[in-house]
């Protein structure tokens, strides 16, 4: 009546690999629409989760750009004298790098114009290589490890400010503004979790703080109590986890299920309506950071997020920021007056744009100039906005 | 004072496995539940009914889908009674869904080769996967906040009123299913059905109507224990009944499948496993494996007992019958 080992180690192999067939057989669908007389048509390609435990993220950057794409066909944008049609490419990767490397090839043999994306960093850095090798734009909506710029690559952007950047604030905060003097870490091994809390790391420690623990778990795991127990023996009186909201709000019920009562930081990841929701009533006094600056100071921000809530409703996370890399990246092409990517990029990497998150330049390496990170707590069920470090000040009356 | 901090220290670390046990055994105890529903369908018809971690998922979503609606139709009603209406409805859909399943997939195919049976599992899985994401989406749904969270601490460990409630209902779930399986007509019948499905139907056991029986059984325990992952976790999704179905698996595999007393000690030795190796890996190998691997562990075991004792911990080797 027992399996033999054969039998069920080959029907283990059935049930994975039928899965990862289905997996791919789920990617992406596009809108297309024959080009009519004197039209060209620019495809954008935009790459993101749209299954899996962040595509609510995914999502919410779709429509993010999206919006920006049906804004700039609506305002009937001419290049090398024809009137443009922007079509949208949609593709989801499942935040995994090894399905994002393919639909990146895929982009590239549609010979889209420009790409909006990736979501992570862990997907954003390999396919970076991708996009750079076929000589495509690629402007990064969300993805913050230091290495996607770092690789002398002329075709990576990004609207967001890196790691480094946002580690240093978190650090710092951590220490200087919650008194922490034992902190501990977990991180979800993905390039942005990881990269995150490295740089958390050395700037808490810099600032005087003991990392007391180190633990880790992964983008797709509910169960936290092991590793929250590790985390409860060492006293620590901060605990940063890098990582997203999908698994920063059970952790933070799982935390208080465990009578912890750190304090409970994240970066940008958790910085979502989603983490109050998954938290199940417990994310009252977390903190978080979230590049750039909070949207109501922005001159295009409030406008922009009405028009994004009437449309798509709650803005989760990183929406403004791809609507601004498409609106910066449709700049750079009206200013060159040629949607082709060589001919843009180097427009691209001069230009001074006013976006709704922040006024977009880039530095020599691709990354976005002075940006400013913002602190936020969660107050009353919702994150509110605590302080803004640094950034440049957006010209006021320069609202698009 | 020195020794006194040693001490303090000694207390600290049995502070911390007593709280991993307690973590273990609660997870465990939900395994278990999931084990029993794997055990049984295979005692009885020796097939891994791969579609059964999707009934805990779909016993999961109708529970929250039940419990939400009632929170927005504000009645005023003790959150665990909403709750309680949540799981009789989930019980029964996953009854249903468990009968449909075996009726619609396995039925058919019950003189077929063993491997056509293993892909209408998977092929199952895989609808009820999609169905739930069209149905509820691709986000993780939250639990609402009304079950009673207070804490006991039993010796510098804490245990929340959930798990309490959770361990035990599982051990009167296990224990009635032992029960009814040893004392009461329908258990003999099983039995019977288990050992020689043929000569059980010659002497007068309604043969289907036994495995109609164990899979709606198997369905209701799925049921009960999708609440107690998503109350615990806090969550549900979609996607969640792939992985817990393959731990739950591994859990029938460790203890031995198709015996009941296996799955229930799979079940909780897998949990605790789990939740030691999470604890401590990366303290004992010096950080060079992490928690992170703690998912992986449940597979290694599966792998070392498929290795070194395919029958598992308490089944015994028996002939493949023709």
């Amino acid at each position: 009546m027992i399996l033999g080992e054969k039998k069920l180690k080959s029907r283990l192999l059935v049930v994975l690999l039928s899965t990862a067939l289905l997996n791919l057989a789920a990617c992406g669908k596009k809108d297309t629409v024959p080009a009519a007389d004197g039209e060209m048509v620019v495809k954008i390609g935009a790459i993101q989760p749209l299954t899996g435990p962040q595509s609510h993220l995914g999502k919410d950057n779709e429509n993010g750009t999206r919006m920006a794409i049906d804004d700039a066909n609506a305002k009937g944008i001419s290049i090398g004298g024809k009137k443009v049609r922007f079509e949208l490419l949609s593709e989801d990767d499942q935040a995994d790098p090894k399905t994002a490397t393919i639909v990146a090839q895929k982009m590239v043999d549609e010979k889209v114009n420009g790409i909006i994306g990736h979501l992570n960093s862990g997907t954003t850095i390999p396919t970076s290589k991708i996009y750079s090798d076929a000589g495509i734009v690629q402007i990064s909506p969300s993805a913050t490890n230091p290495k996607y710029t770092e690789q002398g690559f002329r075709t990576a952007f990004r609207v967001m400010p890196n790691d480094v950047q946002q580690g240093r604030v978190l650090g710092d905060f951590a220490v200087t503004r919650l008194g922490a003097k034992k902190v501990a870490i977990i991180d979800d091994r993905t390039a942005y979790g990881q990269g995150l809390a490295d740089q958390f790391e050395t700037a808490a420690k810099a600032a005087g703080a003991e990392i007391v623990t180190r633990q880790y778990t992964t983008d797709r795991s509910t169960d936290f109590m092991a590793i929250l127990t590790a985390v409860k023996s060492e006293n620590a009186d901060v605990l940063f986890f890098g990582g997203m909201d999908a698994q920063g709000g059970p952790m933070i019920k799982q935390f208080k299920t465990l009578g912890l009562n750190a304090k409970f930081l994240m970066g940008d990841g958790g910085s979502t309506p989603e983490f109050i929701k998954l938290s199940g009533g417990n994310a009252e006094g977390a903190y978080s950071s979230l590049p750039g600056l909070p949207l109501d100071k922005m001159p295009g921000g409030k406008e922009f997020s009405d028009r994004f809530t009437a449309k798509y409703g709650q803005i989760q996370l990183y929406a403004p920021y791809c609507y601004d890399a498409v609106s910066v990246m449709i700049a750079a092409m009206q200013k060159a007056d040629s949607a082709d990517p060589a001919k843009y990029m180097p427009v691209l990497a001069g230009i001074t744009h006013d976006g709704v998150t922040a006024r977009v330049s880039f530095d020599a390496k691709g990354d976005i100039r002075d940006g400013a990170i913002t602190l936020y707590q969660v107050k009353n069920g919702k994150w509110e906005v605590l302080e803004t470090v640094g950034g440049a000040a957006p010209a006021p009356a320069a609202a698009q | 004072m020195v020794p006194r901090q040693r001490l303090q220290q000694r207390n600290n670390i049995l502070d911390i496995f007593l709280q991993q046990l307690i973590n273990g055994l609660v997870l465990g105890s939900v395994y278990a539940l999931i084990a029993l529903g794997y055990t049984m369908v295979y005692g009885i018809l020796e097939l891994i009914n791969f579609a059964h971690g999707e009934v805990v998922m779909i016993g999961a979503m109708v529970t929250l889908a039940v419990v939400n609606m009632l929170l927005a139709s504000g009645v005023d009603i003790p959150g665990i009674m909403i709750v309680a209406a949540g799981l009789l409805v989930a019980i029964s859909v996953c009854m249903a869904l468990g009968f449909a399943i075996e009726r619609i997939a396995y039925r058919p195919l019950r003189k077929a080769p063993r491997l056509a049976p293993l892909i209408t599992a998977i092929g199952v899985s895989i609808v009820l996967q999609n169905v739930a994401m069209i149905i509820w989406g691709r986000s993780y749904i939250s639990f609402p906040p009304i079950l009673p969270m207070t804490r006991h601490e039993i010796g510098g460990a804490g245990i929340t009123d959930l798990q309490i409630f959770i361990f035990l209902l599982a051990l009167v779930l296990m224990a009635g299913l032992v029960m009814l399986i040893n004392k009461t007509r329908i258990g003999r019948a099983m039995r019977a059905t288990a050992q020689a499905p043929e000569i059980a139907g010659l002497m007068g056991v309604n043969v289907n109507a036994v495995i109609s029986f164990t899979f709606i059984l198997g369905s209701a325990l799925a049921a009960i224990a999708g609440l107690m992952v998503s109350a615990y976790y806090g969550i549900a999704h979609y996607y969640m009944g792939f992985l817990l179905g393959l731990k739950a698996f591994t859990a029938a595999v460790l203890g031995g499948i198709g015996n009941i007393a296996g799955a229930m000690l799979g079940g909780l030795l897998l949990g605790v496993i789990e939740s030691m190796a999470a604890g401590y890996i990366g303290d004992l190998t010096g950080g060079f494996l992490g928690s992170h691997y703690q998912d992986v562990f449940a597979f290694f075991v599966l792998i070392g007992v498929l290795v070194f004792r395919p029958s598992g911990l308490l089944g015994e080797r028996v002939a493949e019958r023709a």
